[in-house]
């Protein structure tokens, strides 16, 4: 059969969302348009019975009780909420003052958790911004080394979005509970890709989106632990005092529908999934290492997602890079479309070389990725790269033995 | 983002890409001026050589070109617009044509500015190597 192009490989961005979640949505637009806190009709009673399978699927997913899932509009705000919260919640001082407490995060978290932090350092909060290893992970011993006595808050994103690097958060979570901190995860990339109990890992908020697992954009879930401690936070909307007063407005009865039925899903397929598309980036990886030379994969090799690889070509520029690659739908390291032009700050993060950081491309695999799809990335992205070397005076300084690290450029 | 046809069109077919030599036999040619602007942390890094014949025309020119599709682009042009040029008439190339023939967008001016700079580079690095006046004789300078 012939590949459909353009090829999408950019599941990490966002994924399709299953036809079987749309079915299950769709009666909740005209037909059941009830408002879920209606509590005296069966138009509310519906909507109300709806949220309520939601979040028990939701709950099922990740080992947790159904009363612990807020719903939200995505992992933005389930991030504002998680650390802005439980800062203002657990502040060792009031607003104004500085000292309020000591919070910790890592600098190649998503930028949903790293403005929110940055943004607590403005209100009086300290912020310790650790640094990954060179394969990308932050350990359990690299928390503990920047634990102090008024660390209230640690937040460390399960897997990293760009790189597909798992964290060690069961670890983290042990050790945050044995000295009573909160731990913040944000599982956007993780929940529904890998087994999950929030129980078993010690995780006392975690946040995840809909549309990074197949269902709808515009909604998503923080779980906030309920015993063993009680967590408690300072919400960010006034008003209704939904979601036991933490997240109020009227509840997003056909998005939450749907955030409920793709938790169900995953949780049915995610084993298959899982060895399916290991099998493919590993295939994708390999392959790519074996036919181009001067390639590197980023991040771990084994401690990684299922679905995400990173892959940097030396010698060639990102941008160009995918223009090479059209009929493949992927992320660049580099953010080069803005004007910026600063490679990916994850990628420097673990210590990648400018110019590799500058040459990178995200492949990230989903549910209806096929093998003759990853035949035909392979194929396209060595032909581009194959292509772009003829061009390249830095590929020709390689040949000729010099070190272009050694090289005085004449940088704009 | 969308690229202009020209663009697309330089990047799928490049014009003279290539060199007259590795950069240690190049070095050594007193026909051959070499300009290399840019860096590599940049993203750019533009590689231009021009070969001048005795009447000081520039009779070829290569290019190589690590960079975007704008700066692959405006590099492939300079190398078809100085081709047939003398020195002087190269020199006045404005970074101005290239974004005009090319279509570029405001963010990619500077891949037109890399490409006029690269053409100034490989010149100058000829009247160096033949020990010839930075810029052709001017009338006497008045006093200051």
């Amino acid at each position: 059969m012939a590949t459909k192009l353009p090829i999408y490989f950019d599941n990490a961005a966002t994924t399709r969302c299953d036809p079987r979640v749309v079915e299950a949505m769709l009666p909740y637009f005209s037909e059941k348009f009830g408002n879920a806190s209606s509590r005296n009709h069966k138009f509310g009673w519906e909507g109300e019975d709806a949220v309520e399978l939601a979040r028990e699927q939701a709950a099922a997913l990740v080992g947790a009780n159904p009363k612990e899932i807020i719903f939200t509009s995505g992992s933005t705000e389930s991030n504002n909420l998680a650390i802005k919260g439980a800062a203002q919640m657990y502040a060792k001082a009031p607003a104004g003052q500085q000292g309020r407490g000591h919070v910790i995060t890592a600098v190649h978290e998503h930028k949903a958790v790293l403005d929110p932090c940055k943004r607590l350092q403005r209100e009086g909060f300290d912020v310790t911004f650790l640094e990954p290893g060179a394969d990308g992970i932050i350990t359990a011993e690299m928390v503990a080394g920047a634990i102090r006595p008024d660390t209230i808050l640690v937040t460390i994103m399960w897997a990293n979005n760009e790189i597909g690097t798992i964290n060690e958060v069961p670890q983290i979570g042990r050790l945050c509970h044995e000295r009573d901190i909160v731990l913040h995860t944000d599982a956007t990339q993780w929940v529904g890709k890998m087994p999950t109990d929030v129980e078993r890992d010690c995780v006392d908020l975690m946040s995840w989106s809909g549309h990074k697992m197949y269902g709808p954009k515009g909604v998503g879930a923080l779980y906030v632990r309920r015993r063993k401690p009680r967590v408690r936070l300072e919400a960010l909307l006034d008003g209704g005092g939904h979601e036991r007063g933490m997240r109020s407005g009227t509840m997003n009865v056909t998005g939450i529908v749907g955030f409920g039925k793709a938790c169900e899903l995953c949780r049915e397929s995610m084993e298959q999934e899982r060895e399916r598309l290991v099998r493919l980036r590993r295939k994708l990886e390999t392959e790519l290492s074996r036919r181009i030379e001067v390639t590197q994969v980023n991040g771990h090799p084994d401690k990684r997602l299922p679905h995400i690889a990173n892959v940097s070509f030396g010698f060639v520029e990102g941008e160009s890079l995918m223009m090479g690659v059209k009929d493949v739908a992927c992320s660049s390291g580099s953010a080069c479309t803005s004007a910026s032009l600063e490679p990916s700050y994850v990628l420097k993060s673990l210590g990648v070389g400018d110019e590799l950081a500058h040459s990178s491309l995200r492949l990230s695999l989903g549910r209806w990725t096929t093998e003759e799809e990853v035949d035909f990335a392979i194929e396209q992205i060595v032909k581009a790269v194959e292509h772009l070397r003829t061009m390249s005076p830095l590929y020709d300084l390689h040949k000729e033995g010099i070190d272009i690290s050694k090289i005085q450029w004449q940088a704009h | 983002m969308a690229y202009s046809d020209k663009v697309v069109d330089h990047y799928q077919h490049p014009r003279n890409v290539g060199s007259f030599g590795t950069s240690t036999d190049v070095a050594g040619r007193p026909d051959v001026g070499v300009g290399i602007v840019g860096a590599p942390e940049c993203g750019d890094v533009m590689q231009l050589q021009i070969k001048v014949n005795e009447q000081g025309v520039i009779e070829d020119a290569k290019f190589k070109c690590f960079g975007c599709g704008s700066a692959i682009a405006s590099s492939s042009l300079a190398t078809e617009w100085i081709k047939g040029k003398s020195l002087d008439e190269a020199m006045s190339i404005k970074n101005t044509q290239i974004v005009e023939e090319l279509s570029l967008p405001p963010v990619k001016i500077h891949c037109s500015v890399l490409a006029e700079d690269s053409i100034r580079a490989a010149i100058a690095d000829y009247r160096k190597k033949n020990g010839l006046a930075a810029e052709a004789p001017a009338a006497p300078a008045a006093a200051h």
